[in-house]
């Protein structure tokens, strides 16, 4: 029998970066294929169309900062970036928007900062904000789902509504977001926003058809069920140990909080606690986007206290902001306060009382 | 001469208000979505920068020390003031375009550091030419990022060059490509920050390589022999 001796550590992580990548990503498959139940072959083309440029600039970026390149291909960190992206943007975007999106999240947002695990905020949601700011008509150009349309779009039509902007039959997408009876449909949190200036209250609001066929009342028809599966997604993660808790209860549960006591104020203008939960991208911002271990805190009570943060801007932005949904900002602004969280929350070491730390300080 | 090449290097270049000294950023960040604006808000500020240099260099020995600082502020304000009447009667949609950043030009730190700085300490035609070169550098970074901003942005130079040039200015546009969706990011304050970024990275970049360059031509000096030959 040989008995080697080495030291330590003796009990070794069994997961690289790339694994861990990779199972986010299996984890938002389910979601992903849901969207495209409901809402056609676009997220398909603008996957496809953000991981070859997300990929091509992490490659070229690398080069030029003579970095191994490969390796760091490797990692999966850019696909996952720009799968990101991509469920966030609206399916028909024009192609050259999603290219510029994903350009500025790899080369801005990440490599310029130094690359992955030095980057201060989430690229893909660096992307989302900069393509929101900059194309904000295009960028809230959501179809209907597809129980809406006339008919279905083919996989050819979407394809050539993304590169020219016409569908084969030359129509472009504010005629086909003008549906059967005319009515102009959005997202079921535009549509509140829109309901309320119009001197609507909320439970009028959601008389409208965009709020048929979801599992509860006040839900959008396709909105919630992907909400559902990216929960599902999210409690995978949970369950391999990919994720910890504390940010996707914390960011709910803050949201819940501060929305319910809106809702308590004042029924008929701020929009229930369900409402702001399963409509949105509050889910997959809890479990996929705000738990990026690169920009999200890095100790557990810094953790509770970023997510918690995190949900309360995110219903004052959703409530009280000019933009309808508001994940992509509450993340970027407290991406910003994490060196100071951190700062604030560093767990004690072994051996050293809190309070004599302080006297080394003084 | 020496003297005027330094002055004419440290303001241009190595120790240009806007990309070294960072200086004067409100005004940078905030009119430069377009290369007139950048220009018109340059020019104003060189003209300034001159005429404070000059006076401020002629009073020198007659101001007292304790109370130099009023007097440049009230030198600053009176040619700002003259500067933004001039720019209201000639060229009055620039003068509407600027807006606040005219009469801010007074809060230019730019200016009343070189005041302080250089002019309080030298003669009168250093002082002019400094207010020159300085004024040039500030201009040429205003140019430059209003050109990269208007470019992204828009995807045209020198748009409304007629608020600066008069008539002759009208189709001096030029259009390097058309688009339906502007990219808003670039005219927006963000891309100034960004752009700003990107200006400063590649000076530095520049700066390093011509240090790497210098370097190695150093240790190619020949070495001379100091042992005695046996």
């Amino acid at each position: 029998m040989k008995l080697t001796l080495s030291s330590s550590p003796h009990q070794r992580v069994r997961r690289d970066t790339g694994q861990i990548m990779r199972l986010v990503i299996y984890a938002m498959a389910p979601a992903m294929v849901l969207q495209m139940f409901f809402f056609g072959w676009g997220l398909l083309i603008q996957a496809s169309i953000a991981i070859l440029t997300a990929v091509g600039t992490e490659a070229a970026f690398l080069a030029l900062r003579q970095k191994p390149v490969g390796r760091a291909l490797s990692d999966y960190s850019a696909v996952l970036t720009a799968l990101l992206l991509a469920v966030s943007i609206p399916p028909a975007l024009p192609w050259w928007m999603t290219v510029l999106g994903t350009f500025c999240a790899i080369a801005i947002a990440k490599q310029l900062y130094g690359g992955l695990g030095f980057n201060m905020f989430n690229p893909a949601m660096i992307a989302y904000v900069i393509l929101l700011i900059s194309f904000p008509v295009a960028m809230t150009m959501w179809l209907p789902p597809q129980q809406f349309l006339a008919e279905p779009l083919s996989f050819a039509d979407t394809l050539s509504l993304i590169l020219t902007g016409y569908t084969q039959s030359g129509m472009d997408i504010v005629q086909l977001r003008t549906v059967v009876d005319g009515i102009t449909m959005a997202t079921p949190l535009d549509a509140v926003k829109t309901g309320l200036t119009q001197s609507r209250t909320y439970t009028e609001t959601l008389q409208a058809p965009i709020f048929e066929g979801g599992f509860a009342s006040s839900l959008g028809a396709a909105w919630s069920w992907i909400a559902l599966a990216y929960l599902a997604g999210g409690l995978f993660l949970l369950k391999a140990r990919v994720i910890n808790w504390h940010i996707p209860v914390a960011m709910i549960a803050s949201v819940i909080v501060f929305s319910g006591f809106l809702h308590l104020l004042d029924m008929d203008r701020y929009a229930s606690p369900l409402f702001h939960v399963f409509n949105g991208s509050l889910l997959i911002g809890a479990f996929f986007i705000a738990t990026d271990p690169v920009s999200a805190s890095t100790t557990n009570k810094g953790r509770l206290i970023f997510a918690a943060a995190i949900g309360f801007w995110l219903v004052i932005i959703r409530t009280f902001g000019g933009y309808p949904d508001a994940v992509a900002f509450a993340v970027i602004i407290m991406n910003m306060a994490v060196p100071l969280i951190d700062y604030y929350t560093r767990p004690r070491t072994y051996g050293h009382s809190p309070r004599s730390e302080k006297r080394k300080h003084r | 001469m020496s003297e005027y090449k330094t002055l004419a290097a440290d303001g241009m270049w190595k120790n240009n208000p806007a990309l070294v000294q960072l200086l004067g950023l409100c005004p940078l960040l905030a009119v430069t979505a377009t290369v007139i604006n950048g220009l018109g808000l340059g020019l104003a500020t060189m003209a300034v920068l001159i005429g404070s240099n000059v006076t401020v260099s002629l009073v020198r020995n007659i101001v007292r020390n304790e109370i130099r600082i009023p007097i440049f502020v009230m030198v600053i304000a009176s040619f700002v003031t003259i500067i933004q009447l001039l720019m209201n009667a000639f060229t009055y949609e620039l003068y509407l375009a600027l807006g606040i950043f005219i009469p801010l030009i007074v809060t230019n730190c730019a200016i009343i550091g070189r005041a302080e700085a250089f002019a309080s300490k030298n003669k009168v035609l250093p002082a002019a030419f400094d207010g020159v070169m300085m004024g040039l550098g500030f201009t040429v970074v205003l140019v430059l990022l209003g050109g990269m901003r208007e470019l992204l942005g828009a995807g045209t130079l020198l748009s409304g060059a007629d608020r600066l040039f008069g008539p002759v200015a009208n189709n001096w546009t030029v259009t390097v490509f058309a688009t339906e969706h502007p990219f808003l990011l670039a005219i927006l304050p963000p891309g100034a920050f960004i752009g700003m970024g990107l200006l400063i990275a590649a000076k530095n970049a520049i700066d390093q390589r011509l240090a790497a360059r210098q370097t190695k031509q150093k240790k190619q000096v020949t070495r001379i022999r100091v042992t005695a030959e046996s």
